[in-house]
């Protein structure tokens, strides 16, 4: 339907009380559609005009904190960034992401995902903790470096690939493409070292054998992370490591401070360091 | 535990495997006439038919590939049902218990298949 | 961990099917998964059918004739259709999960690009690869034989 014919859009969402109902119920609500809108701002007029206990997450309203994921007809996304227009009707069925228990409303309960998040260590782990932890400058890392993580650190932990994955409908002690992703973030990390402690979850019931790239979570992602790229790429640095054939690397060192150069005419001094 | 990057790296190894044995397995059986293979089915007629099978079974490298693709595909296919009763969540004790079935039922059918392998091998050579 | 009192919304098997939208992917999942399972069961069977053969001729006959009739060829046939696309989609699958042809990591530009864009034309290949051994089976198991 085009912006010019749509004046009035129908609503239906998924609803629940956890002090009253025993199970999620339907409710439809009428509303005005105006230029521009997006499903978000259709559920703030739902709230405002209609059902002023509805309950959600939100809070940028820009695709960048990861907090509006809900099953927008039938596909895990963000509310803000899916314009109503593009769903081709005038029916917004809207629905908590499934796989996750539902708090309120359209609230899941995300906590599992990030426990699973939090056992894969997603961060930089270094044996040299005192430069870690009093740094004397920055790790040295090339451009061409960068890239072998950059895209999978554009995650924003909105839970929609978690919602999109066939195993983790059923399995509950799967990590998920989510933490998956991330370990690998931070496994292909040059700066980092800590291949073998994220091991310990990876090359177990938890890790990614159980991924059979039926490829949801990278169709769903809002923020085109590609998670089951960065799942088959880790099942290959597993085979590798189990047929001892993994390169392993030593963790990037720190970058020589540009103290002995001299620098060219016209170049504009760089910004204080941060550290 | 640290079993599954071991065991699927073996699931995948021996799909590899079978692709190759099964391949030969099914050319011989069910695209006998399509791809005909020269001494794999000399009577003629069906491939299942007795004197096809005594020939086959006279080859000792044949038998050795049924042996090895005998093995291959149970390690395969029962990891692979593993696998799939494992991501229904069942509770621990269960988890352990499929786990030692399926051992025990690929363990028996490998041995009694060896046995049927070797056995006809004697039987065909005999003959 | 966090105790949730919220209710359980978890898709279980319907899931394996179709939680999200439906991708061609998400189709080879689901019938690798089926033909894997038709594969065991028969082959599970088949060691102890075909073992007959070591007892001689007549155990061997007696076994065959077990298990003809239309309904065991037709059996066979789906046996072999089912080998003939988990075995070229698990070379697929084989290839990628070991990480190549997903591609290199990329910066994510809308429209996004992802790994199964780089790798359709491998499940194409895969669909077609299977179709050609089907046909060549389908002509021996039903016109020449
Ligand atoms: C012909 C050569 C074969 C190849 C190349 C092959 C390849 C594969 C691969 C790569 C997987 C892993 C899929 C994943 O992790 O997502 C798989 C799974 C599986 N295969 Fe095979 N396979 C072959 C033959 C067989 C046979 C003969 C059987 C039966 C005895 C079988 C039964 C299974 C089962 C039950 C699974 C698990 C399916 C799942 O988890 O969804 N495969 N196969
Ligand atoms: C559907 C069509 C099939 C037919 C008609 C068929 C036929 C046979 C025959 C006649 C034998 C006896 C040995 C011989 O004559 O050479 C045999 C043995 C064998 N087949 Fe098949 N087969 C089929 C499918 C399969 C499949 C799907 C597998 C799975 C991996 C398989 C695995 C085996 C193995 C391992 C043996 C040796 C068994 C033993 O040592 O006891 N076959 N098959």
């Amino acid at each position: 339907m085009s912006e010019k014919t749509l004046t009035e859009v129908t609503y239906r969402i998924r609803r629940f009380d956890p002090d009253g109902d025993t199970a999620p119920h339907w409710e439809e609500y009428g509303i005005p559609y105006s230029a521009g809108m997006t499903v978000l701002d259709g559920l703030w007029k739902v709230k405002e005009m209609r059902a002023p206990d509805l309950a959600w997450r939100s809070s940028c309203r820009m695709g960048v904190c990861g907090s509006c994921g809900m099953l927008v007809n039938g596909k895990a996304r963000l509310a803000c960034n899916t314009q109503v227009t593009e769903l081709g009707g005038d029916t917004v069925v809207v629905a908590p992401l499934p796989n996750f228990d539902i708090v309120r409303d359209l609230v899941p309960e995300l906590a599992p995902m990030f426990d699973s998040h939090r056992a894969l260590m997603p961060h930089v782990i270094r044996e040299d903790v005192q430069e870690q932890e009093h740094p004397t400058g920055e790790f040295w890392q090339s451009a061409h470096e960068l890239e072998q993580y950059l895209q999978f650190s554009y995650c924003i932990k909105c839970g929609c690939c978690m919602a999109a994955c066939p195993t983790f409908a059923t399995d509950a002690l799967y990590s998920g493409p989510m933490p998956l992703g991330q370990a690998h973030r931070y496994n292909s990390d040059t700066r980092d070292g800590g291949f073998s402690a994220r091991k310990r979850v990876l090359a177990g019931e938890a890790g990614p054998w159980r991924c059979h790239f039926a490829g949801e979570c990278s169709r769903v992602c809002p923020k085109g992370v590609d998670p089951a790229k960065a799942i088959q790429l880790m099942k290959r640095e597993l085979v590798l490591d189990y047929l001892r054939l993994h390169k392993q690397h030593r963790p990037a060192t720190v970058a020589k401070k540009a103290t002995e150069t001299k620098r060219r005419e016209g170049i504009p001094e760089p910004p204080a360091p941060t550290v | 535990m640290m079993r599954d990057q071991k065991l699927w790296t073996w699931h995948l190894a021996a799909g590899v495997v079978i692709l190759f044995l099964l391949g030969l397995h099914m050319t011989v059986m069910h695209l006998n006439v399509t791809v005909p293979l020269k001494g794999l089915n000399p009577a003629g007629g069906h491939p299942i038919d007795w004197q096809n099978v005594i020939a086959r079974g006279k080859i000792g490298a044949f038998a050795l590939t049924y042996v090895v693709l005998l093995g291959a595909a149970l390690f395969h296919g029962l990891y692979g049902l593993r696998n799939i009763l494992f991501e229904l969540n069942p509770a621990s004790w269960l988890k352990r218990t499929v786990s030692i079935v399926l051992l025990l039922c690929g363990l028996a059918l490998f041995s009694f298949g060896t046995w049927a392998a070797i056995a006809g091998f004697s039987l065909a050579k005999a003959m | 961990m966090i105790e949730s009192k919220g209710h359980p919304n978890r898709l279980g098997i319907w899931g394996w099917l179709g939680g999200g939208r439906w991708g061609v992917e998400r189709y080879l999942y689901t019938l690798h998964r089926l033909t894997g399972l038709g594969l065991l069961t028969y082959f599970l069977l088949h060691i102890l059918v075909t073992s007959s053969r070591a007892l001689g001729k007549a155990p061997w006959e007696q076994a065959m004739n077990a298990v003809t009739g239309p309904l065991f060829k037709l059996g066979e046939y789906l046996v072999f259709v089912a080998f003939a696309f988990h075995a070229v989609n698990g070379i697929r699958l084989g290839i990628i999960e070991l990480g190549f042809g997903v591609g290199p990591p990329i910066e994510p530009v809308y429209p996004y690009r992802t790994s199964l864009d780089v790798q359709r034309p491998l499940a194409v290949g895969v669909l077609l690869l299977a179709a050609i051994i089907v046909v060549m089976g389908t002509l021996n198991f039903w016109v020449l034989e």
